[in-house]
């Protein structure tokens, strides 16, 4: 299992690579560069002129891609050419707020959506499943945007009870109260995708031989339930667990922008208008390397829950 | 022209005032002023959060680096210009006490008032000098940069601690805008990082992070009178939604820029209270009157009469704006107001195109902000009326303004306020580094160093009217309308101004208070 983690890494490193490569190309071709897009509605050319001199603009395109992946060898992400702040420094700082909703919405996630998916297995077909089910379709086809505003003008302005938004607060932790509606909204579609696919994945277990054998031999019903069904029936759901944890580590842009979360979606999307190609690259590199983090630490514990699954190679 | 000693700005405030007392005595409710007088009169104390959109993480607090509404806001509490511009754009003495020129213009003596920086130390001449000089700096980029250019640095001089002798370039009569340019703040002689800025303005420096906040504390040594805020707080909320969220649910006290949209959401509504300040955002279209079919002055004329603006500014800007009359600055210094409203007449409208023989028109547009394609849509269909087929070219938001310059025939346009004057300078003469309608006459030109070196007063309106005649008979701006800006406070917050952005009043958290 180690020479396969060791190898998928390797896999992995070139893919982020190719990322990285392929954001540069990407903003290349956009129409601008940096000194336009800084220029905004003041279009001197003289001055335009002179930030792309300043800003190295001027340079070959290949030979500003080498320099950078030159300096990534060497741990080097570069400095942003807007305000010449380290790409690291930015990175550092847009991760934080990310990394703590990611990791909030993940601790509530899992244990909501197998629940609720573990407890319309039990009772399919009866009414709490149908009102999970009803619920949990409802709620999925609602978009983040809509959610957010909605959430927003009942609970933070009509009744007053949270706050709107998290505008000057120096950490999220540091007030945790303006986390709550963020949740909500991120929790809201995973929940219902990923209990329902433990429902169904329960659903098969518990009419598969292997549980109606574990009962024969008189295992108790809990049991059956938590040490033999549970684990088969939660690997279908892991590959979307892992996919809604790249979602979250890549920063929701919707939700960082009506609650004025400074995170990586934000992030990248400023330094996309601001054509700032050294941090756009660098948050390609991190988005790169959480994808291929995730989907393996996935696949390890897919492993690990069903190990007479076969691993895809 | 004089000198221009202490002009009584306090004037429209104190009208203001009374107008509100007024009011108020009558049963009447003003809710659309922020700044009505409490019976208390002005209190002391407490913290204001003010929401502004911002630049993310690579915003920096170097005065002369300004660019976004919030780099200016941040920038005025801590610094001082030597002159701001009065909501009529008139250059507003500031750390300038006075400025006289000499016979001819060129060389102009200002007097330094006696202030200080946050550190104790004297703002002197030569902090004023190193200051313009690390803004003309040719290897730099600073915004203010082309507004100094008429000053020649190297003959200017520091006269003594307190007076500069500004050598000119060439006549300049409206010298004292370049004084009040965006960005031309004074900083201690020597700054050149500003981790822990040092100006002489009304807030003292505590702490800054890009792309999140921004905090100061009153400096009571202030020499326009201590604050009456204990401490300013500039948070960044780039969406206008998120905005008024946070000030609707208490988060801040002071929210910028919100839209007509959400300002008629909120009329009714007690908990917020809307100050809107008229002028401040021209809207129109710029033709390129060097090439076809714009060229030709009878299809600009046709554009002009074409244009029905009541239309536009009712839907555009949900009737918050006035009316624009083919001109910029409506309600600024020497704007030429007696000449007459244009209105809308088709039928010559469709004569002068079918003479012209004009059958297409691209109108190039962008989402850069807000009602701007929905201008573009209605225009389109009011030139469609006349038989002309109208093809809208949408661009890409980040390069617009630098397409536009030079590429297309007609395209949307707005811009902030600035004083005519610098309008014209900017986008008017054949030099222009913006003359976005490519308008190049040596006649103009003319007419415009001629203004500029005419000390009269009276002779010097003269020429503003005669030039602003020629640019409403065929120019290429249509001006359709002049869109309110809108800022949302909370009840308790006094002292909030009606005053275009950018200008001497606006921001100005030093003459507010809170209940």
């Amino acid at each position: 299992m180690l020479a396969y983690a060791a190898k998928r890494i390797g896999l992995g490193a070139v893919q982020v690579l190719a990322v990285a490569v392929l954001a540069f190309a990407l903003v290349e071709l956009l129409p601008g560069d940096a000194a336009v897009a800084l220029a905004g509605d003041q279009p001197d050319p003289a001055n335009i002129a002179r930030i792309r001199e300043q800003m190295h603009l001027d340079e070959p395109a290949l030979a500003r891609l080498a320099d950078w992946l030159g300096g990534l060898l060497t741990g080097d992400f570069g400095a942003s050419i807007v305000s010449g702040r380290p790409v690291a420094d930015l990175l550092a700082t847009a991760l934080e707020p990310t990394l703590i909703l990611a990791a909030a919405t993940l601790i509530l996630l899992l244990p909501l959506s197998i629940g609720l998916g573990v407890a319309a297995a039990r009772r399919q077909g009866r009414w709490p499943d149908r009102i999970i089910t009803t619920f949990t379709v409802g709620l999925y086809s609602v978009p983040e945007f809509a959610l957010a505003v909605l959430l927003v003008s009942v609970f933070a302005i009509g009744l007053a009870w949270l706050p709107p938004t998290a505008v000057g607060v120096p950490s999220l932790l540091a007030e945790p109260a303006v986390l709550v509606l963020p949740l909500l909204v991120l929790l809201a579609r995973p929940i219902c995708s990923i209990a329902r696919l433990v429902r169904a994945g329960m659903i098969e277990a518990l009419d598969s031989e292997y549980v109606a054998h574990a009962r024969r031999a008189g295992v108790s019903e809990r049991r059956v339930v938590l040490a033999h069904a549970l684990p088969n029936a939660v690997t279908p759901a892991t590959a979307q667990i892992a996919r809604t944890a790249d979602w979250l580590l890549g920063g929701v842009i919707v939700v960082e922008s009506v609650f004025v979360i400074p995170g990586l979606g934000t992030a990248l999307v400023d330094a996309v208008n601001a054509r700032d190609l050294p941090v756009v690259q660098g948050i390609a590199v991190v988005f790169g390397a959480t994808t291929v983090l995730v989907n393996l630490a996935a696949d390890l514990v897919a492993f690990r829950l069903a190990p007479r699954m076969e691993v895809a190679r | 022209m004089t000198q221009q000693p202490n002009r009584p700005h306090l004037s429209r405030r104190v009208v203001l005032s009374a107008a509100g007392l007024a009011v108020a005595a009558s049963g009447a409710v003003l809710a659309a002023c922020g700044s009505e007088p409490a019976a208390t009169g002005p209190k002391t104390g407490g913290t204001l959060r003010a929401a502004f959109a911002g630049g993310g993480a690579d915003e920096t607090i170097d005065p002369h680096r300004v660019n976004l509404f919030a780099d200016a806001a941040r920038a005025k509490a801590v610094y001082d210009k030597l002159a701001d511009l009065g909501a009529d754009m008139a250059a507003v003495p500031r750390l300038a006490e006075s400025w006289t020129p000499d016979a001819d213009l060129t060389v102009w003596t200002v007097s330094l008032r006696e202030a200080a920086f946050h550190d104790g130390s004297p703002v002197r001449a030569a902090d004023v000098l190193y200051s313009y000089r690390r803004i003309a700096n040719p290897e730099e980029t600073f915004r203010a940069k082309s507004d100094l250019t008429p000053i020649d640095l190297d003959a200017s001089r520091a006269v003594d601690d307190r007076t500069v002798e500004f050598v000119l370039k060439h006549h300049l009569a409206e010298f004292p805008n370049c004084l009040a340019a965006f960005g031309a703040y004074i900083v201690p002689e020597g700054s050149d990082t500003f981790d822990a800025p040092v100006g002489s303005g009304p807030f003292k420096f505590v702490s800054f992070t890009p792309g999140s906040e921004f905090t100061v504390e009153r400096f009571d040594e202030y020499w326009d009178g201590a604050p009456k805020l204990d401490r300013l707080q500039i948070v960044v909320a780039d969406e206008e939604s998120a905005r008024i969220n946070a000030l609707l649910g208490g988060q801040v006290e002071y929210a910028h820029d919100l839209s007509a949209t959400t300002a008629r959401a909120n009329e009714a509504n007690d908990a917020v209270a809307l100050v809107a300040s008229p002028g401040s955002n021209m809207l129109g279209f710029a033709m390129k009157t060097d090439r076809a079919p714009f060229d030709d002055p009878r299809v600009r004329q046709a554009m002009f009469l074409l244009c029905d603006r009541d239309e536009l500014v009712e839907s555009v800007l949900s009737g918050r704006g006035q009316t624009g009359n083919d001109l910029y600055g409506l309600g600024f210094e020497h704007y030429a107001a007696h000449i007459p409203q244009r209105e809308r007449d088709l039928a010559t409208a469709t004569a002068l195109l079918a003479e012209a023989g004009v059958e297409t028109i691209t109108l190039d547009t962008a989402d850069v902000g807000s009602g701007f394609t929905e201008a573009a849509q209605i225009f389109a269909e009011q030139v469609r009326e006349a038989g002309v087929d109208v093809e809208i070219n949408e661009r890409n938001a980040d390069t617009y303004w630098s397409e536009v310059l030079t590429e297309g025939q007609i395209a949307s346009y707005r811009s902030g306020a600035m004083p005519i004057a610098s309008h014209i300078s900017q986008r008017l003469l054949t030099e222009s580094p913006t003359n976005v309608t490519q308008w190049h006459h040596a006649d103009f030109d003319e007419l415009y160093l001629q203004l500029q070196s005419t000390a009269d007063e009276a002779a010097r309106d003269q020429l503003y009217q005669e030039i602003q005649q020629r640019l409403h008979d065929e120019g290429g701006y249509l001006v359709w309308g002049f869109a309110d800006w809108i800022i949302g406070t909370l009840p308790g917050v006094h002292g909030v101004e009606q005053a275009p952005a950018n200008t001497l009043d606006w921001a100005r958290f030093d003459k507010v208070w809170m209940d």
